[in-house]
């Protein structure tokens, strides 16, 4: 790949979420130069594989979609999938961006034709639905994928899975010799939308995740509950496919909790009532359990939540959950203290859903430069220093809240390119 | 344009598998009078360079049958200049082709029928080649780039500056003889950064001073906005003195029929004395785009008469608390009421959002900074302190003298000197009764946008933004992906008026509606659509010799872009205009259209459609698709091949709203047997991107049954369907449905007239 010279005023965006999608499209419509990389194979991040957003209900491929087709429309931006941010050198309004892309093995002669999976003979456990399925080594990274392009998990490929699929593709598209390459960009601003990723569920040892099949993830839920799932929508318990006549919400799994995340994640309460919703309209009759310490819904969540804790078959506990226990018959029991009665209760479900908070993914990967982090790991901006935080990576919040703010960033950028 | 054409088709990805692809070139050659060249591999270097060989030899309009247009946008772009039209073989005719059921032949004609349907799509595509027009994008004579910012509280100041250090020049109006708005009264402010566990400094004093000092600002305090006319780039903005009536005030909405009314003396004219919406100020001052940031109000709250607001001394507001909390010091032992419900609900005051729970926060600590032995009592259903806010939360409650419990307040009453207060069902396990010297309720920020028109639009569809009650009066979006959409293009709203925000949001929210309002002039400049067509160089044109003025395209305009001028007419207002194309599904003399998107050229594409003499077996559908959601559902289904009935023809959509239903019409008169349309929900949670357009067009289907029926049509030939982005698994399902609902009918009996 040769060096790329972005004109001046180029920014770059750092992420390819909802948040960075918007920054980057909110820059460009405003007639900027934007660099979009995003480090997966796909754009979209984290709302890609929600279901619906609360409290619309609507699915979140829907806005994708027309961002997406903004960004076909647009020839301001640039987008780089499998890309991560290696150095930053030079000072604000001019710096010089070292951009690494890793082998995707597959190159722009893929057509998505399809004929390559279907002759692979590997398979891989599914990241995009958290393991709950398994995708061939060669796959869409997931139905809706933008860009539209296979991508190898070469650790997942077999010698003859190398033939098969090389065998398969007319187009001469898949090359496994592939290397990881380096290519420099010019820009004056950098804003940073690099998203959160789910708290690993498994550090709290009381809650037993990974003990039991029946302990899921909310960010498992959607996926169970997305048409394009591993279940084709139906929300079920993983291992024994049973139907669900019990569930059991974990509030606060990890958040407003000094030995986990000490912020609150802001998000967790709606989308539990939002998972409420997936339940009822599967399953008319279950017991539902939602184990909390506040319900934070304000503003015009409250009517939301006021529609769902209207169920007669809904029961909502005031009080943290202290242990879940793994049950012989595949379900668990769910132990909490109420904190109206102080009483211990203990309730036997189906399954429990870990309502897991947001932790911004630089306090898992770290920063690739010299930014300011907060001690959750947070990014602090500097417009000074022209560092713009966007989205969840500035903030634990909801979607409308990470457009606006990256809408803001969007301004803050272009100021740099116009001082 | 003197339009060269080439057609190409790729014969990739299962398409010459599947087809005839000599029989389908000579299709387009033949019958199409195109050239056709054909492919292998048409995305790849040597397809491209095919096509590119020919666009450098002259070729300005190319046909691409090939896959999907939703990919490969980039591969098949030959330059702004040339003209691509994009026939769908791959996901919506070979991929979506319905296999025989399990264990069954298929149709012995199923390789014929495949083949219609794909030469059916390369017809339609070539007409629609022919019939494109370059854009031409509607450029103003003169543009204004100017940005008035409406409301010098918090989110006025943090957009004017915002928008001034991006080169903008700015005009600043507020009411008050004074800039700062209600932050202006805060003694301190919540924590903005890490460890977020101390209160700040009010920053509002230096914002202002900072606003006052920029010569790019120009500041008109105790001054408010009688009215803007015009549109993006070219608005007229009347300022008058606040608080005083002109002739120049906005007028208010007046219908059709209301018009009669006083026109016959049998109405009163709520307009009277006012200059006529079309009236134009010549000392109006000219600017791009608005931000609308007239912010809040606290809401009243004395119908909690268990809580004693107005009759009991010393129960007072949270913005009241603050007052006295600013001016001075605060009583000793102070009760924080968060939620009026009681024992029959735990929601907040109306207009909290998470703010009221930090507002508590804060005062509860005036009071313990103020007093020695301050106690502060707050006594919440659900503290909502999200994200960082919850180490506020914290730090309060390890603050001694600082006491929180969830419960229910019965009762505030006066007791001796002070104030008792009832809780019931609290943490500490029991009913308690507080005996305080002052009780604050936390009364929520009703939006200005609740119960006054604020932005006085001089617009045909009125002053204020429609449909707010959805809302809750709020100036707001409806739509999580994209906040700062309203009704009328150009005007952004911040602070607020859109929800009740903390000063970190409220300076966010300002920032980003900066940007838009920056966005929409420059995008205006440029002469294209901002969202969500950013970048449409096209905008409709009208036949104004033909209008009847019968004022459906003004009425219906999502976005309010129409006006009447003096003699009646519509007159458009290109850039207040969104690109939906609403105004030309409405038109019933069918005079409005796009360069690229008009009566006459999906018309002709319907025309286009083959439509065999009778045989159940080849009946054809028409089904009107909005590209934006249920098209790319289309080709989800293509690419699981859910399979979809080999009758059914699809034309994508701007929006349904489009939808004139002289389509309808052409297809029922080519003999085509049934019509539906596929669009996005509507209702309360609408999802449709120009909010009214697939239930306008709902409507409109609804009256068309009854006109089948005087020609003696079953009204069930036609079909609305709402459908979401991910229902491609119930899409094949509804469409074969349907087809076979019409199967049932026979053919339309006038196929051959």
């Amino acid at each position: 790949m040769t060096d790329e010279q972005g004109t001046t005023g180029a920014v770059l965006v750092v992420g390819g979420g909802i948040s960075g999608l918007t920054a980057a499209l909110e820059t460009a419509e405003v007639g900027n130069d934007v660099y979009l990389v995003e480090k997966g194979p796909s754009l979209g991040g984290r709302v890609a594989q929600l279901n619906e957003y609360f409290p619309k209900m609507c699915p979140p491929s829907c806005g994708l979609e027309i961002n997406f087709r903004r960004i076909k429309d647009n020839r301001r931006i640039r987008t780089y999938t499998m890309t991560t941010v290696k150095s930053v050198t030079g000072t604000p309004g001019n710096y010089e961006v070292t951009l690494v892309t890793e082998p995707r093995y597959v190159n722009s002669n893929c057509t998505a034709c399809g004929d390559c999976a279907a002759a692979c003979p590997d398979e891989t456990s599914n990241e995009f639905n958290f393991g709950l399925d398994t995708t061939k080594a060669i796959y869409l990274p997931h139905p809706m994928a933008f860009p539209r392009r296979y991508v190898v998990k070469k650790s997942a490929l077999t010698s003859a899975g190398a033939e098969a699929i090389k065998a398969a593709c007319k187009y001469d598209a898949i090359d496994l010799d592939m290397k990881s390459e380096t290519m420099t960009i010019k820009v004056s601003a950098i804003i940073w939308a690099t998203g959160w990723t789910p708290y690993d569920a498994a550090r709290m040892e009381n809650l037993k995740f990974g003990q039991s099949k029946a302990i899921v993830t909310n960010m498992m839920i959607e996926r169970m509950a997305a048409p394009n799932g591993p279940t084709g929508g139906k929300i079920i318990r993983p291992g024994d496919n049973k139907a669900i006549e019990s569930i059991a919400f974990v509030q606060c799994a990890g958040s407003r909790d000094e030995n986990h995340l000490e912020y609150c994640s802001h998000i967790c309460c709606m989308a539990t009532f939002k998972q409420m919703t997936y339940i009822r309209e599967q399953y008319p009759n279950a017991k539902i359990y939602v184990f909390y310490i506040d319900l934070r819904t304000p503003g015009k969540y409250e009517k939301f939540r006021e529609e769902r804790m209207a169920d007669a078959n809904a029961v909502f506990i005031k009080g943290k959950v202290a242990d879940i226990v793994a049950e012989a018959d595949g379900g668990v029991t769910v132990v909490a203290e109420n904190a109206l009665t102080a009483e211990k209760m203990s309730q036997k479900v189906d399954m429990a859903v870990l309502a897991t908070g947001m932790q911004p993914s630089l306090a898992v990967q770290g920063a690739p430069v010299d930014l300011t982090l907060d001690a959750s790991g947070f990014v602090i901006s500097d417009y000074g220093k022209a560092m713009i935080a966007a989205g969840c990576a500035k903030k634990a919040a909801d979607v409308v809240t990470c457009t606006q703010s990256s809408t803001a960033a969007a301004l803050k950028a272009i100021q740099v390119s116009r001082r | 344009m003197d339009k060269k054409y080439c057609a190409y088709i790729c014969s990739g990805c299962g398409i010459g598998d599947a087809l005839d692809i000599e029989a389908l070139s000579e299709v387009v050659s033949g019958e199409m009078s195109m050239e056709c060249k054909t492919h292998g591999f048409l995305c790849g270097p040597e397809g491209r360079a095919l096509i590119e060989g020919d666009v450098a030899a002259g070729v300005n309009t190319v046909v691409v049958g090939a896959c999907s247009p939703r990919v490969m946008a980039k591969e098949f772009d030959f330059g702004q200049d040339k003209i691509t039209v994009r026939a769908n073989l791959r996901e919506q005719v070979v991929w979506a082709e319905a296999k025989p059921e399990e264990g069954k032949e298929p149709h012995k004609e199923a390789a014929a029928f495949l083949q219609e349907t794909a030469a059916d799509y390369m017809r339609m595509a070539c007409t629609r080649a022919k019939k494109t027009l370059p854009a031409e994008p509607y450029k103003l004579e003169a543009i204004n780039k100017t940005i008035l910012v409406m409301g010098g509280g918090l989110a006025g100041l943090t957009a004017a500056q915002e928008a001034a250090a991006a080169g903008y020049d700015v005009i600043l109006v507020e009411k008050e003889e004074k800039l700062g708005g209600k932050a202006a009264g805060w003694r301190k402010s919540f924590p903005s950064k890490a460890p977020w566990t101390s209160l700040e400094e009010n920053p509002i004093n230096a914002m202002i001073s900072a606003v006052e000092k920029n010569s790019r600002i120009t500041v008109k305090t105790a001054t408010e906005v009688a009215r803007i006319s015009g549109s993006p780039g070219n608005f007229g903005v009347t300022f008058k003195a606040a608080g005083t009536k002109t002739d120049w005030d906005a007028p208010q909405k007046v219908t059709v029929d209301q018009a009669d009314l006083i026109a016959k003396g049998e109405m009163a004219d709520p307009n009277a004395g006012l200059k006529k919406y079309t009236d134009l100020n010549p000392d109006a001052i000219k600017v791009g785009s608005v931000v609308l940031a007239t912010g809040w109000k606290p809401a009243d709250v004395s119908q909690y008469e268990h809580l004693g607001y107005g009759k009991v001394k010393n129960v007072v507001t949270n913005a009241e608390f603050e007052k006295l909390a600013k001016a001075g010091k605060v009583p000793a032992n102070v009760a924080f009421v968060q939620s009026p419900g009681g024992k029959d609900h735990d929601k907040d005051f109306p207009y909290c959002n998470s703010v009221t729970s930090m507002v508590a926060l804060k005062q509860a600590q005036y009071v313990c900074e103020d007093n020695a032995e301050g106690k502060a009592y707050i006594l919440y259903q659900h503290m909502r302190t999200p994200g960082h806010m919850e180490l506020y939360y914290k730090n309060a409650q390890n603050t001694d003298g600082i006491f929180l419990t969830k419960g229910n307040v019965l009762k505030v009453e006066e007791n001796g000197g002070g104030l008792s207060v009832e809780v019931e069902n609290t943490l500490l396990g029991e009913d308690i009764t507080l005996n305080v010297d002052m009780v604050v309720l936390a009364a929520g920020m009703e939006p200005t946008t609740l119960n006054e028109d604020t932005i006085n639009l001089a617009y045909r569809q009125g002053p204020a933004f429609v449909d707010l009650d959805l809302f809750d009066g709020y100036a707001d979006s409806h739509f999580i992906c994209f906040p700062y959409e309203t009704r009328r293009t150009g005007v952004y709203a911040c602070g607020g008026v859109r929800k009740a925000e903390t000063m970190e949001e409220a300076i966010d929210d300002a920032t980003g509606a900066a940007l838009k309002a920056i966005q929409c002039i420059e995008s205006t400049d440029r002469g294209v659509a901002v969202h969500p067509r950013s970048g449409d160089a096209t905008y409709p044109e009208f036949f104004m010799q033909r209008c009847t003025q019968c004022k459906r395209c003004t009425e219906e305009c999502p976005f309010g872009a129409l006006d009447d001028d003096e003699k009646g007419t519509p007159l458009p207002n290109p850039t207040r205009c969104r690109r939906c194309g609403t105004c030309m599904g409405a038109c019933p003399e069918r005079i409005i259209g796009f360069k690229d998107y008009n009566i006459d050229l999906i018309g002709s594409m319907i025309k286009s459609i083959e439509v065999p003499e009778d045989d159940e077996d080849r009946l054809r559908i028409l089904v009107l698709v909005c590209e934006n959601d249920a098209y790319p559902a289309l080709d989800m289904a293509g690419m699981k091949k859910l399979g979809i009935n080999h009758m059914v023809r699809f034309i994508p959509v701007r929006c349904l709203g489009s939808v004139n239903m002289a389509w309808i019409r052409d297809a029922l008169s080519a003999g085509m047997d049934g019509a539906m349309l596929l669009g996005c929900t509507y209702g309360d949670n609408y999802q449709c991107h120009f909010v009214k357009g697939s239930e306008i067009a709902n409507k409109r289907m609804e009256n068309i049954g009854d006109t089948l029926k005087t020609l003696g049509l079953e009204p069930e030939r036609c079909a609305a369907n709402q459908v979401a982005i991910t229902d491609y698994d119930k899409i094949p399902q509804i469409i074969n449905d349907f087809v076979e609902q019409i199967s049932e009918m026979g053919p339309n009996p006038f196929k051959g007239f």
